[in-house]
């Protein structure tokens, strides 16, 4: 046990986090601490250290509204690799819908003597609500199109584990940015370390207000395919949109869809990140999403290390 | 009946064009007599250094009963009103059931004269049932008391439906009160749509929603002679439509809320729900230009969609909290403090968008100091500073994005009929 809190090292200093709600409010330095611990957290794990005791006795719950089976499971994981007991706790099953708050239902979880609450849900804000009203931490695992912080953190570190850096490199957004919240994690994570950003897309799912945050807005994917270095393929969000923006799916295929024959097109070393899960055939054929350029997989494995580490940040202190 | 003099007080009756300082005298209920002497009367009350002003009318009040009494009640909502400086208040008829029958007109002014706090005028549903279908029976709810008619809290929808309620109301010289909004435009839109939205994923309500039932009413007032007053108006776009449809002679008004003077969509960074209202928060250069309406009189009146909501219903999350809040107790220090302190109005032209501005909308004889007139007064000291503190509220509810705020100015006494009904 002391080896391995020896190898992963003490808390920041300058951290003092309680929760994770998004990537908005973060320093470029805090990101920096979490990808530099998820990288120690994947060396620990990949050496076959598969069970920590940094976070044991303590309890993690997982409470999502929406459904989920990647995330979820990422996070229960990454809480159990580090000794904490997880629960996972389901809407459906639960008083919620027989009309209590949302609050009341968080607190009673709450006095049960948890140490963090890891939440999703359909509308953005709900972890804020959540986190002003408890005392334990409260992360964000997507809440609505508005963040979805431990995603864009685990873009970032495959991003920056493949290509060496960030400062510099040209990173494309293609697809629904108007309900990504993985899209706007992105961008507040990637704007922070230097990254130049397109957001790519039909023009009814990319207003050309995406500007003022400092990006670039794109409505050709073909016209940017020469000059980036990394295409993050967002998938389409039937489930949010009220009205279909674009005429049909086949339409939208044939404008942004990433074929081997774009893939051609692209500079050499190009990595293709999808956050998933994707429609496949859709926003990425398979061949691509298989091929050597793709990361997918290797996205998945560096989320298990980023919700190690910012589990670790948040409540590895907390008596 | 009683005898009362104001003394000494600033008097301000923007319908008499009167802003001098006097004693104003108060016998059986009507305004007697200015420069009176203090002697002879039962009560003398000290004004030096206040403002005596006609009481202040708010035309736009859900009072909640019937139906949602766990909000409010008349006679908290009226009891919140004379807090806040308020001698009338219209209420509207978005309760359960909906004040569409004679039954219920006649409900709501009993309980408010059991309350006996302030006066209420009854606002009338235009469609039976606030259905949008068909019109409701609006000269017996005229006979019943009805002052005027809107199906606020929904927009009348139906284009046929609002022509014939003006040509009908015509009949009455009633106006339609028409809550501005095109749904299809607006679907689960929770905040204004611009890039406050954008970057917190929240669905948008776009100003061209407000702006192209704006300009519908406009065209079928203009076309029936009718007379449309447009409630909360709250973008730049209505602003222009309607200054551009006086100039023209269409018979339209216009009210714009305390809050939607006061605050923009930043607010809703904060993800809290007393930010979340119908139409949300506008941008900065949507809250100029309601404050250069009020300035160059496209708006007439200042009116506060109080809008309670017990708190858990407010509690939760932002789509499923309901719109609106409270604004009795809050509008008259966010007039002094967000319009009349940075000089945008001056305080005759303030209390005109409170007095004159709704009594002649709603065709009510008041908001005048003029001697007969009904002794309707608000005393308010113009330079007290104060903090919002909801737990103090007198509304039942405390659903207000204005907790913590220090104002300026406040309603110190409200005669209501010539008897004191508040004393701060």
């Amino acid at each position: 046990m002391a080896c391995e809190t020896a190898e992963i090292g003490a808390i920041p200093e300058h951290w003092n986090r309680r929760h994770l709600l998004g990537l908005e409010d973060l320093s470029a330095e805090e990101i920096t601490t979490i990808l530099d611990k998820a990288v120690q957290f994947k060396r620990t794990v990949a050496a076959g250290e598969r069970k920590l005791g940094l976070l044991s006795g303590k309890t993690c719950v997982t409470l999502f509204f929406e459904n989920s089976t990647r995330t979820r499971t990422s996070f229960s994981l990454a809480a159990r690799r580090l000794g904490a007991d997880t629960i996972d706790f389901s809407a459906s099953a639960s008083s919620l819908s027989k009309g209590e708050t949302i609050i009341d239902t968080a607190k009673n979880i709450e006095a049960m003597g948890i140490e963090a609450v890891i939440v999703r849900h359909r509308t953005p804000g709900t972890p804020h609500l959540l986190a002003q009203n408890l005392r334990c931490a409260v992360l964000n695992a997507g809440d609505g199109p508005h963040e979805h912080p431990t995603q864009g953190l685990l873009d970032i570190l495959t991003i920056r584990e493949r290509l060496g850096r960030l400062e510099g490199l040209t990173v494309a957004l293609v697809g629904d940015i108007a309900h990504s919240r993985t899209a706007r994690s992105n961008i507040w994570g990637l704007k922070k370390l230097g990254a130049h950003v397109i957001v790519c897309g039909p023009s009814t799912l990319v207003s050309p207000q995406w500007e003022e945050l400092g990006v670039e807005v794109s409505y050709s994917l073909d016209a940017i395919l020469p000059r980036v270095d990394v295409l993050n393929l967002l998938r389409i969000q039937f489930e949010r949109q009220t009205m279909r923006p674009f005429p049909s799916v086949r339409e939208y295929a044939h404008l942004y869809g990433m074929d081997s024959q774009r893939l051609s097109r692209t500079k050499e070393g190009i990595l293709v990140l999808a956050p998933g899960p994707i429609n496949r055939g859709v926003e990425v054929t398979p061949d691509v999403a298989d091929g050597p350029h793709s990361a997918i997989l290797e996205q998945v494995n560096n989320g298990l290390a980023v919700r190690m580490a910012v589990l670790w940040l948040l409540i590895g202190n907390r008596g | 009946m009683s005898s009362i003099l104001i003394q000494n007080g600033r008097v301000i009756c923007p319908r008499q064009g009167m802003d001098r300082v006097t004693n104003l005298s108060i016998r059986d209920g009507q305004i007697a007599a200015y420069d009176a002497p203090a002697e002879g009367h039962e009560t003398v009350i000290a004004a030096a250094g206040k403002i005596v002003a006609p009481g202040l009318i708010d035309m736009h009040v859900h009072l909640r009963q019937p139906g949602r009494e766990e909000d409010e009640t008349i006679r908290t909502g009226t009891m919140a009103a004379l807090a806040g400086g308020f001698t009338s208040v219209a209420c509207v008829p978005n309760t359960d059931p909906p004040i569409d029958t004679q039954g219920t007109v006649q409900f709501v002014r009993s309980l408010a004269a059991k309350a006996d706090n302030c006066n209420v005028f009854v606002l009338g549903c235009v469609s039976k049932d606030r259905e949008g279908k068909e019109l409701s029976e609006i000269g017996l709810l005229v006979e019943a008391g009805a002052v005027a008619f809107t199906d606020d809290g929904a927009p009348v929808y139906d284009a046929e439906l609002m022509r014939r309620a003006f040509e009908y109301c015509l009949m009455f010289d009633k106006p339609v009160l028409n809550h501005a909004e095109i749904r299809e435009l607006t679907q689960q839109g929770v905040m204004h749509e611009g890039l406050v939205s954008l970057v917190l994923g929240l669905p948008g309500i776009p100003p061209a929603a407000e702006d192209v039932m704006t300009s519908r009413d406009i065209a079928l007032a203009e076309a029936t002679g009718g007379r449309l007053h447009i409630m909360h108006v709250s973008t730049s776009g209505s602003v222009e439509a309607i200054r551009r449809a006086k100039r023209r002679g269409v018979k339209v008004t216009a009210e714009v809320t305390p809050h939607h003077l006061s605050l923009t969509d930043e607010s809703l960074r904060t993800f809290d729900s007393n930010y979340k209202m119908n139409p949300p928060l506008r941008g900065r250069e949507h809250v100029n230009a309601c404050i250069a309406g009020l300035v160059d009189g496209t708006i007439d009146v200042i009116a506060t969609d109080h809008a309670p909501h017990s708190k858990e219903k407010k509690m939760q999350e932002l789509d499923r909290a309901p719109f609106g809040i409270v604004g009795l107790e809050t509008a008259l220090g966010l007039v002094v403090t967000k319009l009349i302190e940075p000089g945008h109005l001056d305080w005759p032209t303030a209390l005109s968008k409170m007095t004159i501005g709704p009594a002649r909308i709603l065709g009510v004889s008041k908001g005048t100091l003029a001697i007969g007139a009904d002794a309707d007064v608000t005393i308010i000291d113009p330079d007290v500073r104060w903090t919002v503190d909801p737990s103090k509220f007198y509304s039942k509810s405390t659903n207000t994005p204005f907790a913590g705020w220090e104002l300026r100015g406040r309603a110190e006494t409200v005669i209501v009929g010539g008897r004191v009904k508040f004393r701060r």
